[in-house]
């Protein structure tokens, strides 16, 4: 196979507008094979439509790359055998069954036993029992697990999932990462976008879009050691008084609730401590010095990328 | 963060008239949307302003420049008089002049003429004998409307025609006689015009609608998405969308036809396999434009609109409901780019007139052409991205 460097995506520069208005810009990035790449970022910031960009429904305005060793302008057609794109909506027939919905997909791919392939898959999701049930029938759970069962059965070499989980019950979502860890183990490669963060830790590397502009991507602790924020997590009484007042001061980059506890990080170590340093002696208020998480990175990402390009 | 910036402000709520202010805030929503609609808006002026003028200039019941034949048995004064006297009412048009009695007849048969009139050797000479010799006329009375009206008003303006011309004496006393044979249709039954076009507004209405939905349902249920990221190409989509609807519209044929001649005695004197044949024909031609039109709407409703744009001048233009002949020339043309025009004229001559596949090519043709074009806008604006 070509492109057989061991990296399943390649591209570099994509920029996409729709009327005037930039919605991926200038985006570069590299998937290894046989990787979880996660993809965070805002609503609206371009995940949907780079995933889009790579599986050939849209062109990019200009830049280029390819995707399984095939040219995301060109080969479109070759990538589309090889890829399964999960959308964000569920986009199965819900007026066919769940066997029907997966044999339609398997003759499409040209599968010779369309029949048995359905078949193996229903046995694989654990959908024995239901699998004369309409797709629109099922719960939000069992149709997310159909439509990664629809988008594998083909055999891809690729994954491209569109915030997969969202709306689906904690204990789905487990057993959905479990089955993408497994995919992966196979040597599936997989880009998933999401907005969860215990999904993004999970990734074997996760890059954050905002507004079209991928800022930052690496593992998970590198991601958080490039951020460079300091974080103190406060708890006691009147924290949302607290997180009024610190807002905007000199340093403080992101104040943000985490339960009965306040987040409070800058990037400038010594501004924020003299910002904070009349609150600490505050009686009734426990400071304590944290490891930021990921969420504080991507929180504070978010508030900068809008001063950036709003 | 911004919760904190901006506390919630508080408004208040009216009680009073809440049955009037809900019904206005879904008013000016409905406004709304139905502003942004482009498609829509248009058709709100386009189908009445269409109507109009279709029912007002392009329909005339009394048919004008009829295609007509004329059998010339001999070459006198006397029946170029007569043929100058019919051609001047306006009411019939020469378009053929033959000499031979099956050629005259397959004139009539494929509908290249509606009307022949045949002048018999030694038709002057009798006339002047005072033998009152018969003139031939024949109509094509599958359309009766259009027929009768042309025959009904053979008698005064022959008689016109002959007394300028010194032939007729007064009083004046007709010196031979007209003999009108309503073709293929001798009772003027309406059924027997009415049915067989039937078969084909009906299918016209039911093709287009079906595949006019199709392309659109999936965008709207959002399953264009998925069907788009797999390997699988616009004419694949097409095919597989229309066939299973010519069976459909195979099924209807059968029926209408089927009722027709059990419940109304219309008869099948053609071929059957030849029906079937040019029904598939059409029927697939529907398919396709209706699939043409599914690639170029949005949504469902302007799905619809666009087969009643298409529907309306196919029943009005076609022959169906009025003579294709009573029609201005330039509704004429109109009428033959619609597939109705041609199958109507297919499936009448089928049942009524026994026509074979040598009679009917040319509304074969057409179809086939029709269909062709259809299929290939419909797989060139097919969208194979989101873009």
């Amino acid at each position: 196979m070509n492109g057989g460097n061991g990296i399943a995506i390649d591209v570099k520069g994509l920029t996409k507008s729709f009327g005037g208005r930039e919605v991926v810009h200038d985006l570069s990035m590299q998937v290894k094979r046989g990787s979880i790449y996660g993809f965070l970022g805002p609503n609206g910031s371009g995940k949907t439509t780079t995933i889009r960009i790579l599986c050939g429904l849209l062109t990019p305005d200009s830049g280029e790359g390819t995707c399984l060793g095939y040219d995301i302008r060109r080969d479109a057609e070759k990538i589309k055998r090889q890829v399964g794109y999960m959308t964000q909506r569920f986009s199965l027939y819900q007026d066919l069954s769940v066997r029907e919905n997966l044999e339609f997909v398997a003759r499409l791919y040209g599968l010779a036993d369309a029949r048995g392939a359905a078949r193996d898959m229903i046995k694989r999701l654990g959908l024995s029992g239901r699998e004369e049930q309409l797709a629109g029938e099922l719960s939000g759970g069992w149709k997310q697990r159909l439509a990664l069962g629809a988008c594998t059965l083909p055999s891809p070499k690729l994954l491209l999932l569109d915030e997969p989980t969202a709306g689906v019950d904690p204990k789905a979502r487990r057993d959905f990462w479990n089955e993408i860890h497994a995919l992966a183990a196979e040597g599936l490669t997989v880009l998933v976008s999401t907005h969860y963060m215990d999904e993004a830790e999970r990734c074997h590397e996760i890059a954050y879009i905002a507004y079209g502009h991928l800022l930052v991507h690496g593992t998970v602790e590198e991601v958080i050691a490039k951020s460079a924020l300091s974080t103190y997590t406060v708890t006691g009484e009147d924290l949302n008084e607290l997180a009024a007042e610190l807002t905007g001061k000199p340093g403080v980059d992101m104040v943000a609730p985490f339960g009965t506890s306040l987040h409070v990080s800058g990037r400038d170590v010594a501004a924020l401590e003299a910002s904070i340093a009349p609150w600490r002696e505050r009686s009734g208020l426990h400071w304590q010095k944290s490891h930021p998480s990921l969420e504080d990175v991507f929180i504070e990402l978010m508030g900068r990328s809008k001063d950036n390009f709003q | 963060m911004s919760a904190v910036d901006h506390p919630a402000p508080q408004h208040e709520i009216r009680e009073r008239f809440g049955f009037l202010r809900r019904s206005y805030a879904m008013l000016i929503k409905e406004f709304i949307q139905l502003r942004r609609d482009r498609v829509s808006f248009a058709m709100i002026v386009m189908l009445p302003v269409m109507q109009l003028m279709l029912f007002g200039y392009a329909i005339n019941t009394t048919p004008h420049h009829l295609p007509s034949a004329v059998l010339l048995q001999e070459d006198s004064d006397l029946a170029r008089s007569i043929l100058k006297a019919l051609e001047n009412t306006a009411y019939f048009r020469f378009l053929y002049e033959v000499h031979d009695v099956e050629d005259f007849d397959n004139l009539l048969k494929s509908g290249k003429v509606l009307f022949g009139v045949e002048i018999p050797r030694g038709f002057e000479r009798a006339v002047r004998r005072g033998d009152r010799p018969a003139l031939l006329v024949a109509a094509d009375a599958t359309d009766p409307v259009a027929a009768s009206a042309a025959i009904g008003s053979l008698g005064m303006v022959v008689q016109t025609a002959l007394k300028h011309d010194l032939y007729i004496g007064d009083p004046p006393e007709m010196p031979f006689e007209i003999r009108a044979h309503a073709r293929y249709n001798p009772a003027a039954a309406s059924s027997l015009n009415i049915v067989p076009g039937l078969v084909g507004t009906i299918l016209t209405m039911t093709m287009l609608i079906f595949t006019a939905l199709s392309v659109t349902r999936e965008v709207e249920r959002g399953t264009m998405e998925s069907l788009l990221s797999m390997p699988i190409k616009p004419v694949e989509v097409m095919f597989g969308k229309i066939v299973p609807y010519v069976l459909v519209g195979f099924v209807q044929a059968f029926l209408i036809i089927g009722i027709g001649v059990g419940l109304f005695g219309v008869p099948v004197l053609g071929n059957l396999f030849l029906l079937a044949l040019l029904s598939t024909l059409f029927i697939t031609t529907n398919l396709s434009i209706g699939y043409t039109i599914s690639t170029v709407v949005q949504n469902q409703l302007q799905a619809m609109q666009m087969s009643m744009m298409f529907f309306l001048p196919s029943i009005l233009l076609s022959g169906f409901m009025f003579p294709f002949a009573g029609m201005p020339t330039w509704a004429q043309y109109l009428g033959e780019c619609l597939p109705l025009t041609h199958y109507l004229r297919i499936v009448r001559a089928i049942m009524l007139k026994g026509a074979t596949m040598q009679n009917l090519h040319f509304d074969a043709l057409a179809l086939a052409i029709l269909m062709l074009l259809a299929m290939t806008i419909a797989v060139t604006r097919f969208r194979r991205t989101l873009d």
